[in-house]
C-alpha cells in the first residue's frame, strides 16, 4: 500500500542519497546484495523478506529480532538483536524461532518464601555445569551465569541488578545444556526483590493516605473554578 | 567534513557553555517559534477529513487516508463467534496489559489480542520514566498544573486530574507487582526533573523504566493465565446495529484467517502512529505502531479529538544511519546535557517543553546553524560528555546503559563524543475522545493509553505517558469488567460498517487504502 506524502526514502535507509557500496550476506542460507552498514532487520527487508514474527520495537528493547550470526570466516557463531547490529561482507545470519521455554506461573501473593520457592518453581535452576554458554549467548552482554547462580544462592538483589538490561530474548534458554531459562529465573528473582525484599516507600504511602483524605480538595476547588485567564495566569507563573 | 572533525567545536566550547543559564521563552515568543516551525504547523501536510464523525475537521494527509480508508472485512463475513468472553482488550503493550490484569482482578473472562507479540510496544522502549507527585515540595495539583502549561492549556481538565490523583496508588500496585524503581538512600523512591515539569517526580528504573514495566507486566499476564491471542491484528469492531460495540473482527496474521469476537466490552490500546511517518519524519516508535485503534473507532462511530497535533520528540538519533529515529532519552537532558549547533552555540533552554525544544532545533537547521552528516541528514549536538563532566565520570554509564550501549554498538562512545540528533516523530497527542473511565463515544468501547485522546493537550510532558497507560488501562479494565457482570452478550453486525461504505462511496478517494495499515511497507519490491 503506497500512502500519499508517505517518503520512503527517508523512512528506511536513504539508499539513493548514500550510493552505498554493496555486500554479499547470506540469510539462512541464500546470498543477497544489501547495503553496507544497514541493520540486520533493514537487510531482510531490503531483500525482499517480510518479518512480522521477528519485528518488535525496533530499538533494542523488546527482544523479539533475537538472530544467530557468523561473520566472514569466523568459526564462531554469535548472537545479536537484528535491530541493532549492522550487516558486513561476508556475514551470514539467520533470525531466531521462538523458543518453547518453559515459565513458571506463580501467584506472587501466595508465595511464602521467594527464595526457597525459586527450587520449587525452576527446579533445574541449581543444576547449573558452568559452562557459560548463556554468557556468551547474551547479546547485551549480562554475566548470565553468574546471574543463575546468585538467584540460587539468594541473592535476588544481584540479579535484580545484573538482569535491569535483560530484554528477553531468550538466546540464553536453547544454548543451556541444564536446560534452565536463565531470563525467567531472574525475572522472578527480580520480581521477587521488588515485591518482597525492598523497602517499603514511606513518602510515597503518606502520598496515597493525604490524597484518600482530601488534603488537596481546597487547592484543586480553587483551581477547577478558575476561568480559563486565570488558569493560564497561573500556569504562566509556573518557573 | 568528517563528523569526528565537526564535533571538535563542542569540546572546545563546553567549557564557556557551562557557564551560561538560558530562559525559557517568554509565553509569545514560544507560540511564534512553534507555528513558524514546528511539524504541525505545515499547513500543506493537513487536509480535512472528508466525512464521519469528525467530517470537516484537519488531520495530517496519512491518517485522513486511513480514517477514510476500507475495512478489509467482507460484508458478508459469518459472524459465529470464535470467541465469546466478557473483555476483549486489543493491544499488548502497556495499557493493554494494565486493563487485561484489572478486569481479570474483577472477575471478566479476558482476552488479549495482539498483532505482534504480548509486549512488543512503545511502552517498552520508554526510558525518561513516569511522572508521579510524591515528593513534599510536589503535590497532585502541581502535576496538574505543569501538565496543563505543557499541553497549551487544551488538556481535559477531568482525565487530567484523575490521572494525577491516581499516580501514587498506581506506583503502589507496580511496586507491589515487583517493579524496580530507582531509590534513595533512605528507601523512598528517588525522582529525577522532567523537561516541562516545575519539580522533580519521575520516578525511574535508570533509563529501563518502560522495560521493567513491561517485563513485570507481561510476566503477571502470564502468571494469571490470561488468555492471549498473539500475531492475531483486531481489523473491524462489531456492533449491535444500535449503535453499541458488541465485539471485534482480528485477524489471524499467521493463516490471513478472521477470527470473530463477541465481547461485553471492547478495549482499543493499540497505541500511536509512528510508522505512518507523517510529514517524512524518522520515528522512535516500534514496528506496530499504525493507530489501527482510530480507524477502526471511527468507522464504528466514535470522535475522535486533537488529532491535528503529534509530538515531534526533540532528540531523534541522525547518526549513525543506523539509529536514525531513535530516541535519545530526555534524560540526557534532565541531567544537563546542552543541544549545540553547527557554530558550538547553545540556543534553547533544555528543559523547556518538547514542541518548544523541536521548533527551536528545526529553526537552527532551517536557518543554517544544523550540522550535515555524509548521507545528507542534518541535525544538531547534544553534549552527552558533559555530563560525566557535571556529575563525575561514570554517571552516563550508570544513569543511561541502555543509551549508552545502543551507539557502542557502532562504535560510538556517548561518554567522549557528542551525539548528532533532529526531532523524530514519537507521540499522538489525540486520539479517540473518552470519558474518566476510558469509555469513547460508542457504548461499551473503551480505549486506552496513546489510541486515546484529549487527556495530553496538544503537547504531552515527559513521563505523563507510563502514568496513562497505568491509570486509564485500569479504569477502562475495572469499569468495562464490572459493567459485564450485569449484562449479556450483544448482537454481532457490521451494520456500522455498511453504514461506513455507504457514506464514503459518495466521496471521491475513500475506501482507496486498506484500514487499519496493522504494517508499514518496508520490504523492496523490485
Amino acid at each position: 500500500m503506497e500512502l500519499k506524502g508517505f517518503d520512503k526514502n527517508i523512512a528506511i535507509d536513504q539508499e539513493e542519497v548514500l550510493r552505498p557500496k554493496m555486500v554479499t550476506v547470506e540469510i539462512a542460507g541464500k546470498k543477497y546484495e544489501v547495503p553496507e552498514g544497514i541493520t540486520v532487520i533493514k537487510a531482510l527487508w531490503y531483500s525482499g523478506q517480510e518479518v512480522i514474527r521477528g519485528a518488535g520495537c525496533l530499538g533494542g528493547f523488546c527482544g523479539a529480532c533475537a538472530t544467530y550470526y557468523r561473520t566472514k570466516d569466523d568459526p564462531k557463531v554469535r548472537t545479536c538483536l537484528a535491530c541493532s547490529t549492522a550487516v558486513e561482507d561476508g556475514m551470514s545470519f539467520t533470525m531466531v524461532p521462538p523458543f518453547p521455554a518453559r515459565k513458571a506461573t506463580y501467584q506472587l501473593s501466595e508465595l511464602k518464601d521467594p527464595k526457597q520457592d525459586l527450587f520449587n518453581l525452576y527446579p533445574e535452576a541449581p543444576l547449573c555445569r558452568n559452562c557459560n554458554a548463556c554468557t556468551e549467548a547474551c547479546p547485551q552482554g549480562i554475566d548470565v551465569r553468574d546471574g543463575v547462580w546468585k538467584a540460587v544462592f539468594g541473592d535476588f538483589k544481584g540479579v535484580s541488578e545484573m538482569f535491569m538490561d535483560c530484554v528477553m530474548c531468550g538466546l540464553c534458554v536453547p544454548v543451556c545444556i541444564a536446560d534452565i531459562a536463565p531470563n525467567l529465573v531472574a525475572l522472578y528473582a527480580s520480581r521477587a526483590q521488588g515485591a518482597f525484599f525492598s523497602e517499603k516507600p514511606v513518602r510515597l504511602h503518606e502520598r496515597i493516605d493525604e490524597i484518600a483524605q482530601g488534603k488537596y480538595q481546597s487547592e484543586w476547588d480553587r483551581i477547577l473554578d478558575m476561568d480559563e485567564q486565570q488558569l493560564k495566569g497561573v500556569c504562566a507563573a509556573i518557573k | 567534513m568528517q563528523i569526528q572533525a565537526l564535533q571538535e567545536l563542542v569540546h572546545k566550547t563546553r567549557d564557556a557553555r557551562r557557564k551560561q543559564t538560558l530562559p525559557k521563552f517568554p509565553a509569545n515568543e514560544r507560540d511564534t517559534l512553534i507555528k513558524k516551525y514546528h511539524p504541525d504547523s505545515r499547513e500543506n501536510a493537513y487536509r480535512p477529513i472528508k466525512f464521519g464523525p469528525n467530517a470537516g475537521e484537519l488531520t495530517v494527509r496519512e491518517l485522513a487516508a486511513l480514517l477514510e480508508g476500507d475495512s478489509p472485512v467482507p460484508a458478508d463475513l459469518d459472524l459465529t463467534p470464535n470467541y465469546s468472553v466478557d473483555v476483549l482488550v486489543v493491544g499488548g503493550g502497556g495499557a493493554g496489559s494494565a486493563a487485561a490484569l484489572h478486569a481479570h482482578a474483577h472477575g471478566a473472562k479476558v482476552l488479549l489480542a495482539t498483532k505482534l507479540r504480548l509486549g512488543d510496544s512503545n511502552t517498552v522502549m520508554a526510558q525518561g520514566g513516569i511522572q508521579i507527585a510524591i515528593t513534599d515540595e510536589d503535590s497532585p495539583v502541581q502535576h496538574f498544573l505543569d501538565t496543563l502549561k505543557g499541553g497549551h492549556m487544551k488538556n481535559d481538565h477531568r482525565l487530567l486530574k484523575t490521572m494525577v490523583e491516581e499516580g501514587p496508588s498506581i506506583a503502589k500496585w507496580l511496586l507491589d507487582l515487583g517493579v524496580l524503581f530507582d531509590r534513595d538512600p533512605d528507601g523512598n523512591l528517588h525522582v529525577k526533573k522532567g523537561g516541562g515539569s516545575s519539580k522533580p517526580r519521575l520516578l525511574t528504573c535508570s533509563d529501563y523504566t518502560g522495560l521493567e514495566i513491561m517485563r513485570v507486566l507481561k510476566d503477571e499476564v502470564l502468571n494469571k493465565k490470561i488468555q492471549l491471542l498473539e500475531f492475531s491484528a483486531a481489523v473491524e469492531l462489531l456492533s449491535d446495529g444500535e449503535g453499541t460495540c458488541t465485539g471485534a473482527v482480528l485477524q489471524d496474521l499467521d493463516n490471513k484467517r478472521f477470527v470473530v469476537v463477541v465481547a461485553k466490552a471492547v478495549i482499543l490500546a493499540t497505541g500511536g502512529i509512528g510508522r505512518l511517518h507523517i510529514q517524512g519524519f524518522p520515528t522512535s516508535n516500534h514496528y506496530g505502531a499504525t493507530g489501527d485503534a482510530l480507524p477502526m473507532a471511527y468507522r464504528i462511530g466514535a470522535k475522535l479529538l486533537q488529532i491535528d497535533t503529534f509530538q515531534y520528540h526533540p532528540t531523534g538519533a541522525v547518526y549513525p544511519e543506523q539509529l536514525i529515529g531513535a530516541l535519545v532519552t530526555e534524560g540526557i537532558r534532565s541531567e544537563g546535557g546542552h543541544l549545540v549547533n553547527a557554530k558550538g552555540e547553545r540556543f534553547v533552554n533544555e528543559l523547556d517543553t518538547r514542541d518548544v525544544v523541536s521548533s527551536s532545533i528545526i529553526r537552527e537547521c532551517e536557518e543554517g546553524r544544523g550540522v550535515r552528516t555524509v548521507t545528507g541528514r542534518i541535525g544538531v549536538w547534544l553534549d552527552t560528555p558533559l555530563l560525566d563532566l557535571e556529575h563525575g565520570p561514570g554517571t552516563l554509564e550508570k544513569h543511561f546503559p541502555a543509551m549508552v550501549r545502543q551507539f557502542k554498538r557502532y562504535g560510538l562512545d556517548i561518554t567522549k563524543d557528542p551525539v548528532l540528533i533532529y526531532p523524530t516523530l514519537h507521540y499522538q497527542n489525540g486520539g479517540v475522545q473518552i470519558d474518566v473511565n476510558g469509555e469513547s463515544g460508542v457504548r461499551h468501547l473503551f480505549v486506552a493509553g496513546e489510541a486515546s485522546g484529549g487527556l495530553h493537550g496538544r503537547n504531552r510532558l515527559m513521563g505523563n505517558s507510563l502514568l496513562d497507560l497505568m491509570v486509564f488501562g485500569k479504569r477502562a479494565g475495572t469499569t468495562a469488567a464490572e459493567r459485564a457482570k450485569a449484562m449479556k452478550h450483544g448482537k454481532l453486525t457490521l451494520e456500522h460498517l455498511a453504514r461506513f461504505r455507504a457514506e464514503a462511496r459518495k466521496h471521491s478517494g475513500a475506501l482507496a487504502v486498506r484500514s487499519p495499515m496493522l504494517f508499514p511497507d518496508y520490504v523492496r519490491k523490485e
